[in-house]
């Protein structure tokens, strides 16, 4: 626990008002996206400027305790979870959007806007910005930009760090840094925004985000493909990428998906099918019809039993929505949905479904498995219970040979969550130890006192070379050099 | 410990069905009154865990956002898990009423409401009578006109507006027990006639009589028909609401019928829920199951019979309303479009954000009074937009808190509910 003292310094400087430490605050943050794991924090504050942040981290490196930042706390990786002798910084409360540039396609926001309400904002001036990631109507953009977020879009348009700009940071030393900017060359010294992306909250607390745009696609055609098998429709996506048509997106849904999807949205998904694959190519109308009828041809001559095409806006809209809602509607067959999403080159896509369904098996688990096929991007979901702790032990062993095989296919452990507190068990196994080695010089460097989110991605044991401290001298020395972590 | 006592508790199995993705937080109205995760859906269901773990004891602050909760269970919509909020909700309601966690003038006021009145059908009615001498004879618009009111107590100024006015003439002293339709009968159908229906609303109740006698349809409103039950259960005291489920069980199974027809939201919402409420009442449970099963939404029961449309045009701009226990309590949203639809000359415009709660629900509007004013000025931007004549709503709450909203944001226009715009349009 914090010393009350400190709690109360930093109810002074935040204000009473945007302070929060009652049990019910606390509970209610205490968690995340991720399934099983969930920690108190000691406080929860609610900045108001950048200047607070500054002052509040400046605080946790004199009296030496951790900031947690969160957005909706929607995340998949346990990134904003409390750790121990934390607080919540909460930053959803920065939900403006500051500047839309319509000459330099940027769009200029505060870290808590919700990523729907930037599509929402540009798309009205025929600017498009493509990251739209499974939770995009709740997610928000610090977020994105702290996990490195992806979508269904990824296929085409790439993820967050294709569109990131510019960032103004507050760096865990409290002081303020802007780097990147509206240029669209820029080489002046290291580039300094991509280490933040992707930092899952370990290297700096988002104040302003510049993001790049570009010109929305005139239209697009949403279809879903029946197939019998799994592997017809991962031949028909290896088809379609071979004939050289790259669609916004290709999503795989696998029988349970199928089934708990068409329970929640009622789209009339027929439930016998094995698998379905809903693809939208966009671009302009010409081009989308060619490209559409070339791949309808190409699933119907891979064994795909039926093609049917979105109607209308909405009715597109309608089924990629239920897409979305996949991973929680998955909670319908077991309460417990422990989501991965590793990621294997996209010619390895059968190979990695063929080792799942013999991993679950030998474990005697179940799987439902979504993911994005155009981008090897898989979401194989373990339905389970919280509450059997047998069944859960053997859904974690599940998943660690899952890791395995997906290093050996030369893939990786996620593509899109983030490591955070569920996958750093196996990160030097994917990223290998001097990889390992430098990101955490890097965070020690920056974060020489482990004020920011610590114990994310990887853990930085106490220094303790040479003699153990003896007295209250020592002892101090001891702290300074990040022993309390 | 489990800090949840007795048999009505937030059942295990739907919070640990919550797997706490988030997706309910966009539709939460009070979540976007304070932003904070405590007032949301997602934040609520865990504070139901901690306390049924043992790690949370029942708080004032529990019990504060769990009445903060509109139980407009918007959020059951949007969750792709099928997680039972609503039912999470009131069982927790019910633990804080029975362990005593109401305070203030919440407690004096549900006790007042919910165990006394409402729980007679003869004193529900005395107070109707003298709200309506109060209303009617004059001493409203003295203390009105003289700001006497506002002067003494700001908030009962306000709150004597959102009063319903007191019909001249009962419902159900103006009908019999039983109405033939003048031709041939189609179906039989029971009638609830509502508590406040009966006497503040009896012209939505007329309405809707002459549009079932229009379908064909013999009308049975028994006599000694209770309260549904609705606001007792909502508002924490299962045991009250279990009580008229009997009652009303017992009293119309004298009577022979095809379906329970209403036109009330909420009432018809909790009729269906009957048979969960009585599940493990070994004598009631199974007729409260048949009954469930025949208790119809005016809406729904009219497209089941694949009812008459009218022939005669209404030239007007209309905007719909989804009523929370319409839409996400009984998840009937296409209905009630289809009907209007079926009206010639209607231009009916999409209401934005149409299933977001009006803060009316229940007696919220008067306990919570602030915040329910807060959503309906949203409520009453979104209609503004539409520049919609009428506005249909389906919920007796709903038609007075909306009422309100226009007159105190001084938009023209009248909301009415369904069974009223159709039968004007049948009378043409």
């Amino acid at each position: 626990m914090i010393n009350p003292a400190v709690l109360r310094k930093l109810s002074e400087i935040a204000g009473k008002k945007h302070y929060l430490d009652s049990v019910e605050d606390r509970i209610s943050y205490s968690y995340d996206g991720t399934p099983l794991l969930s920690s108190l924090p000691d406080a929860i504050v609610i900045p108001q400027t950048k200047e607070e942040i500054s002052a509040i981290l400046a605080l946790a490196n004199e009296e030496h305790f951790a900031i947690v930042p969160r957005g909706s706390g929607s995340g998949l990786s346990g990134g904003s979870i409390p750790v121990d002798n934390s607080i919540v910084m909460l930053m959803s409360h920065w939900n403006r959007i500051l500047e839309v540039d319509t000459e330099n396609l940027t769009v200029l926001v505060q870290p808590g806007v919700i990523t729907a309400d930037i599509h929402t904002a540009v798309e009205k001036l025929g600017l498009f910005y493509p990251p739209d990631p499974g939770s995009m109507n709740i997610c928000t953009i610090g977020g994105n930009v702290a996990e490195n977020a992806g979508g269904l879009r990824g296929l085409k348009y790439g993820v967050t760090k294709n569109y990131v700009l510019g960032l103004e940071t507050v760096l865990p030393s409290g002081e303020i840094i802007v780097s990147g900017g509206k240029v669209v060359k820029d080489v002046a010294g290291y580039n300094l925004k991509d280490f933040f992306v992707g930092s899952e909250g370990t290297l700096g607390v988002f104040t302003k985000i510049l993001l790049k745009l570009i010109p929305k696609p005139d239209t697009s055609k949403t279809m879903l493909a029946f197939f019998q098998t799994r592997n017809a429709a991962a031949d028909a996506v290896s088809a379609i990428i071979a004939a050289h048509i790259i669609p916004a997106t290709i999503e795989f849904l696998d029988q349970t998906t199928i089934k708990c999807v068409e329970e929640y949205a009622h789209l009339g998904l027929p439930t016998s099918i094995e698998s379905l694959l809903l693809i939208e190519v966009d671009g302009r109308a010409a081009i989308v019809d060619e490209d559409a009828a070339r791949v309808a041809e190409l699933c119907m001559k891979h064994r795909c039993i039926e093609m049917r095409v979105a109607q209308s806006e909405a009715d597109a809209i309608r089924l990629k929505t239920a897409r979305r809602a996949a991973f929680s509607a998955l909670a319908r067959v077991r309460p417990t949905t422990i989501l991965e999403d590793v990621t294997v080159p996209r010619s390895e896509i059968t190979s990695m479904l063929d080792r799942i369904d013999r991993i679950a098996k030998q474990h005697d688990v179940v799987f439902g498995i979504f993911g994005h096929a155009g981008d090897g991007n898989l979401h194989p979901t373990c339905l389970t219970d919280e509450r059997n702790f047998d069944e859960i032990r053997r859904a974690e062993s599940a998943f660690e040979e899952i890791f395995h095989e997906s290093i050996k296919l030369g893939g990786t452990i996620t593509g899109e969550h983030g490591t955070g507190l569920a996958k750093k068990k196996f990160l030097a196994a994917a990223a290998g130890v001097p990889a390992v080695e430098m990101m955490k010089s890097i965070k020690s460097s920056i974060d020489p006192n482990g004020v920011l989110n610590p114990g994310k991605i990887f853990s930085i044991k106490p220094k303790c070379e040479g003699n153990l401290p003896r007295n209250r001298d020592q002892i101090k020395k001891f702290e300074e050099l990040g022993a309390w972590t | 410990m489990n800090g949840f006592i007795g048999a009505d508790i937030p059942s295990n199995d739907f919070i640990t069905n919550c797997m706490h993705c988030g997706l309910c937080l966009p539709t939460c109205p009070t979540f976007s009154l304070t932003g904070l995760e405590k007032s949301s859906p997602r934040g609520r269901i865990r504070m139901m865990k901690a306390v049924s773990d043992g790690a949370l004891e029942i708080t004032d602050g529990f019990a504060e956002e769990m009445n903060f909760c509109l139980d407009c269970q918007a959020c059951e919509t949007a969750c792709p898990a099928g997680v039972k909020y609503g039912s999470l909700v009131e069982a927790a309601r019910s633990q804080i009423f029975t362990q005593g966690r109401v305070s203030g003038l919440e407690k004096t006021l549900k006790k007042f409401f919910f165990g006394y009145i409402f729980a007679s059908k003869k004193r529900l009615r005395f107070l109707a009578k003298v709200l309506r001498f109060y209303q009617r004879s004059g001493i409203e618009k003295l203390l009105s006109m003289t700001g006497l009111f506002s002067l003494l107590i700001p908030k009962i100024g306000k709150l004597q507006q959102l009063s319903p006015r007191i019909d001249k003439q009962f419902f159900d002293e103006t009908f019999p027990e039983i109405i033939r339709p003048a031709g041939e009968v189609k179906h039989r159908v029971a009638f609830l006639s509502g508590c406040i229906m009966n006497l503040a609303f009896t012209e939505v109740n007329r309405d809707t009589v002459e549009v079932l006698l229009r379908n064909g349809c013999e009308i049975i409103i028994p006599r000694t028909q209770e309260c549904c039950g609705s606001l007792q259960a909502h508002n924490g005291d299962i045991e009250s609401a279990r009580k008229l489920a009997r009652r009303n069980i017992d009293i119309f199974s004298k009577f022979d019928f095809d379906a329970i027809v209403m036109n009330s939201a909420g009432c018809g919402a909790f009729m269906k829920e009957y048979e969960h409420c009585l599940a493990k009442d070994e004598q009631y449970a199974e007729q409260a199951r048949a009954f469930s099963a025949k208790v119809k939404d005016l809406t729904e029961f009219l497209l089941s019979i694949d009812f008459e449309k009218p022939s005669h045009p209404l030239n007007v701009r209309v905007a719909y309303h989804d009523a929370c226990h319409l839409a996400h309590a009984q998840h009937i949203t296409s209905e009630p479009r289809a009907i209007l639809n079926s009206i010639p000359g209607i231009d009916l415009v999409e209401l934005p954000e149409s299933a977001w709660c009006c803060g009316s629900a229940g007696i919220y509007n008067v306990v919570r009074h602030d915040d329910s004013m807060k959503l309906l000025e949203r409520k009453m931007r979104n209609v503004e937009a539409t520049g919609a004549e009428i506005i249909v709503a389906n919920n007796p709450g709903c038609l007075s808190q909306m009422n309100y909203g226009l007159k105190t944001h001084n938009i023209s226009g009248e909301v009415i509910h369904i069974a009223t715009i159709l039968n004007r349009a049948y009378r043409q």
